[in-house]
């Protein structure tokens, strides 16, 4: 991604690459001693997609609420557009959108009514606020509805209206939590090519979380996998599946087998990493998937292991996703006994 | 001037979201003008009774009427902000740079604005039984003054409670224990001359009270240090209160 040099409104002409976003060891505790952040950190570059993965309960929603200034870290700090989240939540405030998880609509209001009201905050007026908010419903389809009240609206047309809420004032840096959920796959498409569209010609910053790795690797230039409250690795989608060396073999089972069986079964065979059993089928590494398949297949045929169909792939954002958090869990599972 | 601005737009926003149920009036006029015409049935001759001012008890309990329902009004504003916060627009404005006082102000003004339509209905109504004003138009425009600063007095604290304890459950169980003393430790009902010593004692520091006897009293008959006594405490109180529910509203987001 070649890094921007279009100057900024009131902005510095920093040293590239510059940054929108930068959150250091933030820590979050809530009531009851819930540790939502342990020491999170991370930094986006002004004008690029950043994208947040990680299960549920990782602390994904909990970092943009801070970076967003709804919410104060415990400790660490973060700033956002040049600004201290903490010393200058207004100014954060209005240079950042921001799209909560759940959907914030007014139901009593019509969605002109509620893009209308959310440009005003910002200042917006007369006749520009009235073009702006008719031309982001035009966008994203929303026309027809507009001035029908928002409870009346599907999900996915509120979740719609979410965002617009989230672009009406032009913000530099835009906050989505799980922004494509409950969109149909046109909406989504649409919504991402709208998003890459923002990023590249008006140089918006955008962080995203998402449980969609294919919106990820798609759309974001860099990703952070974050569990338990901490980024467990970071980097560009390529970088993050090229660390995973050859390639991932999916063994679909006709039968349940349990995996003692066979893990027994693949033991013996060199060269074969990363052996697990999940939702019926055979997962895998080996550095050559092509020339291990035949000393898979005949291993299980041999230990009587029915296989239905046998894939070999190169790595994908789902393997890395897997490796991380699926170790990740493992240790926490380990600690939490412990205590 | 954005501080301004943002309270006008809030309170078009709940003004606007409140014609879409105008039926909410006729709702909310239900208990007060059953309490009209029950009670001034009820009482008709308690006024022969020493200390009532008048000879007509519907004269007597029309501004009481009309003070009663501004409580109300103002009692369950609190549940619009639990509403507000449970559909995360709560959330939603205060990310964004919205002044924080028109997030609490522009709901009150609204109430206030429907407790003059509800104020001019229940005194209709009150002519119409036979309630008469001795004060005219200047003791009407009192009164309903009167009724909109007990709205915002009691509104912004309806809101404060509700941000403090965030169910809606709660603030209505909160709201309904409180609504019928305040109404009864005041003299909507009855002289204070004729309540017992505890209660008239109570009945003096009920803003409740105090604002009812701004919509009794006669601007043109020399009530007027009563009035501007009463005038500036419910002011001063419905001051005091937006202030609170500000401070409320921080330290909700504190604990986000
Ligand atoms: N208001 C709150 N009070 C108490 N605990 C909370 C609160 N908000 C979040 N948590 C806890 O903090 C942790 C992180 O939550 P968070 O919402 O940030 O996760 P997430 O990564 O966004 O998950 P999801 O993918 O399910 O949206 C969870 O354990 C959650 O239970
Ligand atoms: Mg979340």
């Amino acid at each position: 991604m070649a890094i921007q040099t279009r100057p900024q409104a009131g902005g510095a002409t920093a040293a590239p690459p510059e940054l929108a976003i930068t959150a250091h060891d933030l820590v979050k505790t809530y009531r009851g001693g819930i540790r939502a952040l342990d020491g999170l950190s991370l930094a986006v570059e002004a004008g690029t997609i950043f994208a947040l993965l990680g299960p549920n309960g990782a602390g994904k929603s909990t970092t943009v609420r801070i970076l967003t200034t709804l919410a104060r870290p415990d400790a660490g700090s973060a700033r956002v557009a040049g600004y201290d989240v903490v010393a200058q939540p207004d100014r954060v405030r209005r240079a950042i959108g921001y799209v909560s998880q759940k959907s914030a609509v007014d139901p009593e209001a019509t969605g002109r009514e509620n893009l209308t009201l959310q440009g005003r905050i910002y200042g917006l007026r007369g006749r520009e606020l009235r073009q702006r908010v008719a031309e982001l419903l035009e966008r994203m389809g929303l026309a027809d509805a507009a001035d029908r009240v928002a409870g009346t609206y599907s999900g996915g047309m509120q979740r719609k209206l979410d965002i617009l809420m989230g672009l009406i004032h032009r913000p530099r840096v835009l906050f989505l939590d799980e922004p494509t959920t409950g969109l149909d796959p046109e909406a989504r498409a649409e919504l991402w090519a709208e998003i890459a569209r923002l990023a590249r010609e008006e140089h918006l910053t955008v962080l995203l979380t998402t449980h969609y790795l294919e919106e990820a690797d798609r759309l974001a230039h860099r990703l952070a996998i974050v569990d338990r409250g901490r980024t467990v690795v970071e980097g560009t989608p390529e970088q993050l599946k090229g660390e995973l060396q050859g390639h991932t073999i999916r063994i679909e089972l006709a039968a349940a087998v349990a995996e003692p069986r066979i893990q027994a079964a693949l033991a013996p065979l060199p060269g074969l990493r990363e052996v697990s059993l999940r939702d019926g089928a055979i997962y895998a590494r080996a550095d050559s998937g092509g020339a291990a398949i035949p000393a898979v297949l005949a291993a299980l045929e041999a230990s009587g292991v029915p296989v239905a169909a046998a894939t070999v792939a190169r790595p994908s954002l789902d393997d890395v996703y897997l490796r991380y958090v699926g170790r990740a869990l493992d240790a926490a599972t380990g600690k939490e006994t412990g205590r | 001037m954005t501080s301004l601005a943002h309270t006008w737009h809030m309170t078009g926003r709940h003004l606007r979201n409140f014609s879409r149920q105008p039926w909410y009036i006729a709702f909310s006029l239900v208990q007060p003008v059953i309490y009209l015409l029950l009670f001034g049935a009820l009482f008709k001759r308690v006024v022969e009774l020493p200390g009532f001012a008048t000879t007509s008890y519907v004269t007597y309990l029309t501004p009481g009427i009309v003070v009663m329902s501004a409580l109300f009004s103002g009692g369950w504003l609190g549940v619009s902000v639990i509403t507000d916060l449970e559909r995360g627009v709560l959330d939603r404005f205060l990310v964004s740079p919205v002044w924080r006082g028109a997030l609490i102000i522009g709901r009150v003004l609204q109430t206030a604005l429907v407790t003059v339509i509800q104020s001019l209905i229940l005194i209709g109504l009150g002519l119409l039984v036979g309630a008469r004003f001795a004060g005219g138009a200047a003791q009407l425009v009192a009164l309903i003054a009167a009724a909109m600063l007990l709205t915002a007095i009691f509104g912004a604290l309806s809101c404060a409670v509700a941000l403090a304890l965030r169910k809606e459950e709660s603030i209505i169980g909160v709201v309904q224990f409180l609504l019928l003393p305040l109404t009864f430790l005041s003299s909507v009902f009855m002289a204070p001359a004729l309540m017992p010593g505890w209660m008239r004692q109570l009945a003096r520091v009920n803003p409740l009270n105090w604002a009812v006897e701004l919509g009794r009293a006669q601007p043109t008959a020399g009530d007027g240090s009563l009035l501007l006594s009463r005038g500036v405490a419910l002011l001063a109180l419905a001051a005091v209160a937006t202030w609170l529910a500000t401070r409320a509203l921080r330290a909700y987001q504190r604990s986000l």
